[in-house]
């Protein structure tokens, strides 16, 4: 049935994960995924050189825009986050941020419509930064010994429970935390992808049915694709503003005095 | 049918190594880039506009509290102002009153001078006058009594005639 339907559309269906490894444009090097990287790089780089070229008191538009990206990440998720310390962190989060945002909105821009973060590799280098960064930040701060004590020993409970309490610690802060903030990412780009294409494609597959009803329903399928867009868009911000809260967290408490 | 058939299913949990280079250099050179030629001029702008807001509500807030109080000292000076002139004002009808009053009092005063002056003269007047009637009459009676008695007091027509005449010259020394 679903192989019959494929050959009358031309198109994959049902959705798979082999439709977010399209083919090489030349090369592993050169594919839309690392091309599409280098785009949001190019994009902010641009944005923020043109925005802030020639910074005044009173912004421009541009500058305006610029600035409160600026400002909700460093107000809202460092100072927040971190308190005064935060300020000095505010520049790396604010590029953190961008740089997730754009390449989750990808996901949702007509061409592109996949996001460099449903392919792993990029969730990883960064979720990698930040744990580099938390840990090194942590040692600088307070010494290895002191930072592993504050990291995995529970203060005030009754010795025996280290046994259980010391590697549940070390999973929770130094397995889990690096891996769920990759695979958080990851997993939200990768379902949006897939959940658009479901309803795009098969409203398509049900636009090609030789029955009528099925055909008739179709519509559903499309306007739901549509809702699901305006739902990516809002994911799309979400988990950068997720990932960067949570950077932010964790290296609040490298710096963090106590437990 | 499916894509795997095709032979390149990739499993999502495995990173394409090529893809952790490419990411890692594309996102150093991002945050090399903008760490360093906009976000520092960000937070230095944010500075300045903080301090810029700040300093103008300071300078707003003492503006306002100079006008407050060039306000309440306006209002201090235009109370003390009004007492004054209300206090003038009573003073001026006090005194106009009690100008009023002198005037008054002097002008009666000289009227009941005036009076009693001309009451004085008045009086000297018929104290003369009555002094020289007195020496008058007597004489004319004097007068008279000498006519009535030198004259014969038999003749009725006589005695008519002497009297009309005393009388007629008595008009005449009275009108000249």
């Amino acid at each position: 049935m679903s192989g019959q339907l494929v050959a009358a559309e031309g198109l994959p269906w049902p959705p798979s994960v082999g439709d977010f490894y399209p083919p090489d444009l030349a090369g592993p090097w050169v594919t839309k995924f690392t091309l599409m990287v280098w785009l949001a790089v190019g994009i902010l780089i641009i944005f923020f050189m043109a925005t802030y070229r020639n910074p005044k008191l009173v912004p421009s538009k541009g500058q305006w825009y610029a600035e409160s990206i600026y400002g909700l990440v460093r107000d809202n998720i460092a100072r927040e986050q971190m308190g005064k310390d935060g300020i000095r962190f505010a520049p790396y989060f604010t590029v953190l941020f961008c740089f997730i945002a754009v390449t989750n909105l990808f996901g949702v821009t007509p061409g592109l419509q996949i996001s460099p973060n449903s392919h792993i590799a990029f969730p990883i280098v960064l979720a990698a930064i930040t744990y580099v960064m938390y840990l090194y930040i942590g040692v600088r701060k307070q010494g290895l010994g002191r930072y592993l004590k504050q990291s995995l020993i529970i203060p005030g409970v009754p010795w025996p429970m280290h046994f259980l309490l010391i590697p549940i610690e070390f999973l929770q802060n130094f397995i889990n935390r690096p891996v769920t903030l990759a695979v958080r990412l990851f997993a939200n780009m990768f379902a949006g992808h897939l959940i658009l294409l479901v309803f795009t494609v098969g409203g398509f597959v049900m636009l090609a049915s030789d029955n009528i009803f099925i055909q008739a329903t179709s519509i559903f399928s499309f306007l739901m694709a549509i809702l699901m867009a305006f739902f990516e868009v809002l994911v799309s911000l979400l988990q950068a503003y997720v990932f960067v809260t949570l950077t932010a967290n964790y290296i609040g408490t490298s710096l963090a005095d106590g437990h | 049918m499916y894509v795997a058939a095709e032979g390149v299913e990739h499993h999502p949990l495995v990173p394409i190594w090529q893809e952790l280079v490419v990411g890692s250099i594309a996102f150093a050179l991002l945050c090399f880039v903008l760490m360093k030629f906009v976000m520092p001029r960000m937070e230095a702008m944010y500075q300045a506009r903080v301090d810029a807001i700040e300093g103008g509500l300071k300078r707003a807030e003492a503006a306002q509290a100079e006008a407050n109080q060039l306000l309440e000292q306006y209002r201090a000076q235009l109370a003390e102002v009004r007492t004054e002139a209300a206090k003038i004002r009573d003073d001026a009808r006090a005194d106009a009153e009690s100008i009023r009053t002198e005037i008054l009092a002097k002008a009666r005063e000289e009227s009941d001078r005036i009076i009693a002056a001309g009451r004085d003269s008045l009086a000297v007047e018929r104290q003369t006058i009555v002094r020289e009637l007195r020496a008058e009459v007597g004489g004319l009676a004097v007068d008279l009594a000498s006519r009535i008695v030198g004259e014969s007091l038999a003749d009725e027509a006589r005695r008519k005639g002497t009297v009309e005449r005393f009388l007629t010259d008595l008009e005449s020394a009275g009108a000249r």
